[in-house]
């Protein structure tokens, strides 16, 4: 709540001035009433000298409709929240309204996911109505980083790629949507002097066929067996247990520049994340158990058609 | 007497408020109440029957609010083609302000629904308790099984039809073969109450509240009189021929000379639903459904003097003395010449915007991750997201062309051509591959076109404007 409303002066305002709001127009509606009895067809209105205001008397019945109207309010103002601060004896909310509408429309829908949960992977990614809702899922909730092609970006994997630094499996794949998943690439600096860092490159990219200095290159061999393996494979072939990724499939998902690979080396990668976040968030609160699966199963099938 | 009084004579009236007197309306017959009574009943054959009409297996006409789809005969509307409505409006609006130009409040007194629906349970409520001098005295006499029994009757035949034309109305957004069988216990909550409220104004409004409608709660009935001027036909009292007016005995017949054509008999008083005396003048309470104009001719015929003492007529034409022929002349007048060519110019332009109406539609968004990448050394990548919407009712297939740098195309993978069912709207994400020439290329954005079209129906194409972007290396 804003600290504005924490003196509950405003509320009390907002009260006043409403309380007193339909205190006028009953007043209006009553006193008002009465007429003038002097004049009985012509106000004491005149402009112009000649021009003369004559009373044209309201129907009975729209007077109603504003007494209607008042009795209204006052309900109103009992029932729902409105009089200041005071949140109404009909325990109404504009969240609590729209939670009860998820609720309800998520009551609809689960027959639908039900279905397919009850569906493996690959037989939900081979129904076409199935992978039509998981493409409109996955470009509302996945393409914002990994691109409404799946092909990601830079620092955001390519899914049609078939390179897994987590595994391919469908199992894996869910895993990585629900829970999500934080690959963290420590940085080597201060461990690996620069040279020893540009041999480390230089054998990184030979794997890949990429331009390399080989002598450089098999200076980098032994360095890279004692600092990098334990998350990237002696052969540098990754490590999905630990998300390390394969680093002989010409997949780069920071880039393959010799610029780009120092800079992994050096400062690491995801090593900035606020305590508590995670690189790939995780989708179990955000997705029911069936999206997640569509989900999946949509993934999965990027490379498994 | 008594009730005229009320009219033409200032009240003691004392409050800013006041209870309505009920006008008991007279029925009458004549050239004008013909041309009401037909138009009431094209309306009402209209508006009852075109729920019933279907095309191929769904309703002719139906406005899928679910949906958000309008069906008209062979053609689906589209959110997006809300200008038609728009279109719809302007026409309705300028059509209102021509007529109103040339011949006063006809809306009011020929096809308004509040017009219709008074004139209708009207003639029901005189089936059942008589013409206005027998409900005057049914409404003094006490109580009685009778006068209970013609009340009853009256308020439920009332309300079957005001139930019925509730039924219809819903009968518009839900096909009313499905909406019949649902009713009363499975029918939607909406639904239920827009059936409802729509008999119960059918009811409530032209049953009871009738001429309370035109005078009181209709801001058309007031804005309306912004658009008379002096050469406007309105319902009028030609004072002149009829001044002094006076009840004069079938004997003396030359007390023509010194009264005017006005008997005085109060029948066009009598007849009028917004219970005003015409005599008075132009009044705000006049719909203009000429009542009085043919009530005063029956009794001019009587008396063999010359119809048109009450008649359609402008004011300069009372004022100068106009014939016929010189008050229609002033019919065209600049006021309605712009109106009729406005009117021409908004229905020749829908009529060509709908025959060249495509029913595909396209938007092309560029994808708000990806920016730019290079798949292979030299080959850039966008991404877009296509909004392929086939409005039509059948599928379609399309394939998708881009056009606007040498040698782009839409990548392999996208497996083409892409189906789309009948009435869907398909989110395609699009890869577009351009490879630099060797001599290089400069980064920044280039304009592109992409070109989707439907294999089997050549109209169903369309062209859409993006950009391509090559990156800094």
């Amino acid at each position: 709540m804003m600290s504005d409303f924490t003196s509950g002066f405003w509320s009390t305002y907002i009260v006043v001035f409403t309380v007193l709001a339909v205190i006028f127009c009953f007043l209006l509606l009553t006193i008002m009433g009465g007429g003038d009895k002097k004049s009985p067809d012509e106000t004491t209105h005149v402009w112009d000298g000649d021009l003369t205001e004559r009373n044209n008397p309201l129907p009975n019945w729209w007077r109603g409709l504003f007494v209607g109207l008042l009795v209204f309010t006052i309900g109103y103002l009992i029932y729902y929240p409105g009089l200041g601060s005071f949140p109404g004896i009909g325990n109404w909310s504009s969240v609590g309204q729209f939670e009860e509408e998820m609720k309800d429309l998520d009551a609809q829908t689960k027959p639908l996911y039900d279905r397919y949960l009850m569906m493996s992977v690959q037989q939900v990614a081979a129904d076409s109505e199935a992978i039509g809702m998981a493409e409109r899922l996955f470009l509302n909730n996945c393409a914002q980083c990994h691109g409404s092609d799946a092909k990601g970006s830079v620092g955001f994997p390519n899914l049609r790629s078939g390179a897994w630094s987590w595994g391919g499996t469908p199992e894996a794949i869910r895993e990585s949507i629900a829970e999500g998943r934080t690959g963290l690439m420590t940085p080597l600096d201060g461990i690996l002097s620069e040279s020893a860092t540009t041999q480390v490159i230089a054998y990184v990219r030979s794997f890949s066929g990429l331009e390399h200095d080989a002598a450089a290159a098999a200076a980098g061999q032994p360095l890279f067996v004692e600092n990098c393996s334990a998350c990237h494979g002696e052969y540098g072939r990754g490590v999905p247990e630990v998300g390390g990724p394969d680093l002989t499939d010409n997949v780069w998902v920071f880039g393959s520049s010799e610029r780009a690979i120092r800079e992994s080396v050096v400062n690491g990668r995801n090593m900035d994340l606020t305590e508590g976040t995670q690189a790939m968030p995780a989708h179990k609160e955000l997705l029911s158990q069936g999206k997640v699966h569509l989900l999946t199963a949509y993934v999965w099938g990027l490379t498994n058609r | 007497m008594n009730d005229i009084d009320n009219f033409s004579q200032p009240t003691e009236k004392k409050s800013l408020f006041a209870s309505r007197k009920k006008i008991y309306v007279r029925s009458v017959t004549g050239t004008f109440q013909n041309w009401r009574v037909t138009i009431l009943l094209l309306i009402l054959i209209v508006f009852y029957g075109v729920p019933w009409l279907t095309w191929g297996d769904r309703p002719a006409v139906l406005l899928d609010l679910a949906a958000r789809k309008f069906y008209f005969l062979g053609v689906v509307f589209w959110p997006q083609d809300v200008i038609y409505l728009t279109a719809l409006l302007l026409l309705s609006a300028y059509l209102l302000f021509l007529f109103t130009a040339i011949a006063g409040r006809l809306f009011c007194g020929y096809a308004c629904p509040q017009t219709i629906y008074t004139e209708l349970l009207m003639w029901i409520e005189r089936k059942i308790e008589g013409d206005r001098n027998a409900q005057i005295k049914l409404d003094a006499s006490p109580w009685s099984a009778q006068k209970i029994g013609k009340r009853a009757g009256k308020h439920l035949l009332w309300l079957l039809i005001a139930l019925w034309s509730g039924i219809t109305f819903v009968g518009y957004f839900v096909p009313i073969r499905e909406l019949l069988p649902m009713l009363p216990f499975t029918i939607s909550g909406w639904s239920l109450f827009f059936l409802l409220l729509f008999a119960a104004m059918v009811y409530f409004l032209s049953g009871l509240m009738r001429e309370q409608v035109c005078k009181f709660m209709c801001p058309y009935a007031r804005f309306q009189s912004v658009m008379f001027d002096r050469d406007t036909m309105i319902v009028t009292y030609d004072t002149a021929r009829g001044e002094p007016r006076g009840v004069r005995s079938r004997k003396s017949k030359d007390s023509g000379a010194v009264l005017g054509d006005c008997v005085d008999c109060a029948l066009c008083v009598h007849v009028c639903p917004t219970g005003i005396d015409i005599r008075n003048g132009l009044q705000y309470e006049c719909i203009g459904c000429g009542a009085c104009i043919d009530a005063c001719d029956s009794v001019m015929k009587k008396l063999a003097f010359s119809l048109g003492l009450v008649r359609y007529a402008t004011e300069n034409a009372i004022e100068y003395g106009y014939d016929k022929a010189q008050m229609m002349k002033r019919i065209l007048r600049p006021r309605t010449l712009v109106y009729i060519v406005i009117l021409l110019a908004i229905t020749v332009a829908v009529a060509v915007s709908l025959f060249l109406r495509n029913p595909l539609r396209v938007d092309v968004l560029r994808d708000r991750g990806v920016m730019a990448r290079e798949t292979v050394p030299g080959v850039i990548e966008n991404v877009y997201r296509l909004q392929i919407m086939n409005t039509e009712e059948a599928p379609h297939a399309f394939t998708i062309k881009v056009e606007g740098l040498p040698g782009i195309n839409v990548v392999a993978e996208l497996s083409q051509p892409i189906h789309i069912a009948a009435e869907e709207a398909r989110m395609i994400p699009v890869s577009v591959h351009f490879a630099l020439p060797r001599e290089g290329w400069d980064a920044g954005t280039y304009p592109i076109t992409f070109t989707v079209m439907a294999t089997d129906k050549a109209k169903m194409t369309r062209t859409e404007k993006s950009t391509f972007m090559v990156p800094k290396n």
